[in-house]
């Protein structure tokens, strides 16, 4: 097993119409890494972020993830990898109006093929972990902002990934929810988890352990924190 | 590569709650839409059940009477006459292998029927006046509706017994019963009237007095004009060969043989083009049905672009998307077609009840309902769930 859990060589992702997303970008993270990927909109974070989560392909480079060269996988291999692999968070939360916070975080283990008995109660663990476990039958519109965030990150962590991949995950929040949540994201590094923030917020990125910063689509600096 | 993954994986209870977690969320959709599917296949089913009821009906109305009755009637001369048989055929053909019971009526052309002595002589009424044997009535399974049937003794006197619509026509009820009225020119009693006859809708139409009557009151020389017979249900295709030779030995071909409850039966057949008609009329709206579901289907992949995007990141491969789409429809179609065959069999079941009519609706009709919806419900799924299973994540993801 390789000791990288992302590994990109040269890669480029260019769009229809000339428009590059990512610009030979080779960057390398270690398991249980806590990253920040910064930047200003349109420097290719995002474009970083679906090449890295294995939701796009790039055109051209190697992505290996976890010790799995991306562009030989199928559809099936990379949701795969998804599922058991990989845990996202998302500035939005997309947390399933109408549905407990409980049967949200259960519902992301659906595609794990575990029984739904057992699907709740690492939901429930996990709801625990990021302390809502007193908020277990409530909806998303019963929960404040942070709330809402750290339900998202423990339906993230249920399926105990390897890579956590969280985008602009204050992005949303008032100072102190995303404070709240940062905490959280901290704590899960220091449990093993291999974190990459993806965020334009020099602040947060300056609090984790290394910063990858872009700018169109280039990788311009990487710098570790030196604590 | 180095470590083999567990492959992604959905158990097939979770795509059932998967499609009815789809639907629930968007109720009033769903119901709009499956009414569409539920009006097509409640047509289909009302359709079908109302004319295998009225079948049923006559079916039944058929075993009661019994398919076994056969009437040797005038046929003409060779001159165009209306010809009549010898009063010896009774007897003789009673004596045909298989045969239960003979009976005839007599009719008498010269005689008409007035409710009273002052009608003018031209406003008859078109009511024919038939001298009938007692056992008519048990032969041709005629019921008494009010009054009573002739007996030996009133068949001897000027009594009469009118057919239902005879008796409509003179205008007397059933409190009129042993009023006289003016028949071939003298006065009789009317002693009963009959319901109307299924078997022998002629007997309807006419006034009844008894053979010895007719031959006392009224010029009446006992020759046959209808011979009703009843045979060992077994025996009745070799009854039929026998029965103009045997009735008229001299004159076989003035001899019309039928079964009256061929007429019925051809009733009970009769409906089947309609039915037809109205079955592919419940078909075009089973059609618009689906065409409805597959309408919100695309509209519910469009909107839920961001759930399709974040089951993707969570390990959905595109068949399970496809799957949940497809499923979803799929559930949709059944929760209409369930409805419309509930829908269907009710109003089948108020009709026929309405109608005095047994209730019947086959199995197949019901499983034939159930599997149009399936088809209907899978062809208007297939596109939006294989549209929802394209979509890129990344795309879908961007769609907040």
């Amino acid at each position: 097993m390789s000791d990288a859990i992302i590994s990109l060589r040269g890669v480029t992702r260019a769009f229809a119409g000339g428009v590059f997303g990512l610009r030979d970008v080779t960057l390398e993270i270690a398991r249980g890494e806590l990253v920040a990927i910064v930047g200003p909109s349109g420097s290719g974070k995002s474009t970083m972020l679906n090449i890295i989560g294995t939701l796009d392909r790039a055109s051209s480079g190697t992505v290996e993830i976890d010790g799995h060269d991306v562009a030989r996988l199928k559809d099936s291999d990379l949701s795969a990898l998804r599922a058991r692999r990989i845990g996202f968070v998302f500035q939005h939360f997309h947390l399933s109006p109408g549905v407990s916070a409980l049967d949200n975080v259960a519902d992301g283990l659906l595609y794990t093929g575990v029984g739904r008995a057992e699907r709740r109660r690492r939901a429930e663990a996990a709801l625990d972990q990021v302390g809502l476990a007193h908020r277990l039958g409530h909806r998303p519109h019963q929960m404040s902002g942070g709330e809402k965030q750290r339900t998202a990150i423990a339906r993230a962590l249920a399926r105990r990934p390897a890579l956590l991949l969280a985008d602009e995950p204050t992005g949303a929040l008032d100072s102190s929810s995303g404070e709240g949540v940062v905490q959280l994201l901290l704590e899960l590094h220091r449990s093993g988890t291999a974190v990459v923030v993806i965020t334009h917020d020099r602040d947060l990125a300056a609090r984790l352990d290394r910063q990858a910063s872009m700018r169109d689509g280039e990788l311009v600096d990487d710098r570790r924190r030196t604590a | 590569m180095n470590i083999s993954l567990e492959p992604a994986r959905l158990l097939p209870l979770d795509i059932v709650r998967l499609a009815a977690y789809g639907l629930r969320a968007r109720p009033l959709r769903v119901v709009l839409s499956a009414l569409g599917i539920a009006i097509g296949i409640a047509a289909m089913i009302a359709v079908v059940g109302i004319s295998t009821s009225s079948r049923a009906q006559l079916n039944q109305l058929l075993g009661e009477l019994g398919t076994n009755l056969l009437s040797a009637g005038p046929g003409t001369t060779m001159f165009g006459e209306a010809a009549t048989m010898e009063p010896e055929a009774i007897a003789m053909v009673g004596r045909i292998a298989g045969v239960e019971a003979v009976t005839a009526i007599g009719l008498l052309p010269e005689a008409k029927v007035y409710r009273t002595n002052r009608i003018p002589p031209s406003q008859s009424g078109g009511i024919a006046v038939y001298a009938a044997r007692l056992d008519l009535l048990d032969t041709v399974s005629a019921r008494i509706a009010a009054g009573s049937w002739l007996t030996p003794a009133t068949a001897s006197f000027p009594a009469v017994v009118l057919g239902s619509r005879a008796a409509s026509r003179l205008g007397i009820g059933s409190s009129l019963i042993g009023q006289p009225i003016w028949l071939g020119g003298r006065w009789f009693t009317v002693v009963g009237i009959l319901e109307p006859v299924s078997l022998v809708p002629l007997l309807d139409l006419s006034a009844l007095i008894g053979w010895p009557g007719g031959k006392a009151f009224l010029d009446f020389e006992g020759d046959i004009t209808t011979l009703y017979v009843r045979t060992d249900p077994a025996a009745i295709e070799s009854v039929r060969a026998l029965l103009a030779r045997t009735a008229n030995p001299e004159q076989p071909n003035e001899v019309d043989v039928s079964r009256p409850s061929d007429a019925i039966a051809a009733e009970a057949a009769a409906d089947v083009a309609f039915t037809g008609l109205l079955l592919g009329l419940g078909a075009v709206a089973l059609l618009v049905g689906g065409i409805g579901v597959a309408n919100t289907m695309v509209i519910s992949v469009l909107e839920r672009r961001a759930e399709i995007g974040l089951r993707r990141s969570q390990g959905a491969t595109r068949g399970h998307i496809r799957l949940q789409f497809f499923g979803e429809a799929l559930l949709l179609a059944l929760l209409g077609g369930g409805s419309g065959i509930v829908i269907g069999a009710i109003v089948t079941a108020g009709y026929a009840r309405l109608q005095g009519w047994p209730v019947d609706i086959p199995l197949w009709v019901a499983g034939g309902g159930m599997a149009a919806t399936l088809l209907i419900g899978g062809l208007a799924g297939l596109y939006p769930a294989m549209r929802a299973a394209r979509l890129a994540p990344t795309e879908a993801l961007s769609a907040t």
